[in-house]
């Protein structure tokens, strides 16, 4: 099975992440991953995480909120509401983690997916934040890693801007 | 001022470019390099040195910057965090089509 590339498109100053990646599985079978309660779970969070599944209405309207936890019970939740279930094609969802100092944080999240040659199908996820802040404050925690002041690696950053 | 607002416009990342190729250049070595006013890219500069992206020091008369690449490898390992997150949850996503995959078939 082939590795593929995830690919992220995230512009400096804009409120917006895009993500996309390759499936080698048909549509049909995304989609059903994507919005079974018992599928989605075992790939939904990180992989130190457990994912839990405390509601999950996949229609107009419907709830959904999700549970990590950690092995030592930590718990990290999140919640939204789902806006459109077009299967196989698209689902337009509400997206809000409950660990925020404060609530009102949503971002509204586009999953479209595209059938491809060969049996494959291509996911586009993207999401639109209330604000530049919330997106880049999403990550902002864990980024205090090494310092690498390489002007080459830079200079590629720059290409990819 | 916001790091990624900063390096939302165009001018502000040639200025960042050159930096990164030149190493460091006077203020007047940079007004050279642009068709707009001098005094429009000392705004930028002001704007890059508030979000921390480059650093200045005064030498004699002159002005000289460089990148302060501390600001700018922020911004790149917050990429590789998000592209680290969505890769893991994606080669989990792999396992699970596969193993439906092979259910169907069955």
């Amino acid at each position: 099975m082939p590795a593929h590339t995830t690919h992220i498109l995230a512009e400096p100053g804009k409120q917006e992440i895009v993500i996309t990646r390759e499936f080698d599985a048909p549509r049909d079978l995304v989609f059903k991953a994507i919005t079974d309660p018992e599928l989605l779970p075992q790939w939904w969070g990180p992989r130190y995480l457990s994912t839990e599944v405390d509601k999950m209405d996949v229609r107009p309207g419907g709830q959904w909120r999700f549970i990590n936890r950690d092995a030592e019970g930590n718990a990290y939740s999140f919640h939204g509401v789902y806006h459109e279930v077009l299967a196989p094609e698209r689902i337009i969802d509400t997206f809000e983690f409950e660990g925020l100092p404060e609530t009102g944080h949503v971002t509204l999240e586009t999953m479209k997916l595209e059938a491809l040659p060969g049996g494959r199908t291509g996911l586009i996820v993207q999401s639109v934040f209330q604000s530049v802040a919330d997106r880049d404050g999403m990550l902002q925690s864990g980024m205090e890693e090494g310092v690498n002041d390489t002007y080459n690696r830079l200079a590629e950053l720059l290409k990819k801007m | 001022m916001d790091m990624f607002v900063a390096l939302a416009d165009p001018t502000r990342r040639n200025i960042l470019e050159l930096l990164a190729t030149s190493g460091e250049l006077s203020a007047t070595a940079i007004y050279e390099h642009f068709p707009v006013s001098p005094q429009a890219v000392s705004q930028h500069l002001k704007v890059l040195r508030e979000a921390h992206l480059v650093e200045m020091e005064k030498r004699a008369q002159k002005h000289v910057y460089r990148l302060n690449p501390q600001t700018l490898s922020q911004f790149e390992a917050w990429v590789q965090q998000m592209k680290q997150r969505s890769e893991e949850r994606f080669a989990a996503l792999d396992t699970v089509l596969e193993r439906e995959k092979k259910k169907k078939g069955e």
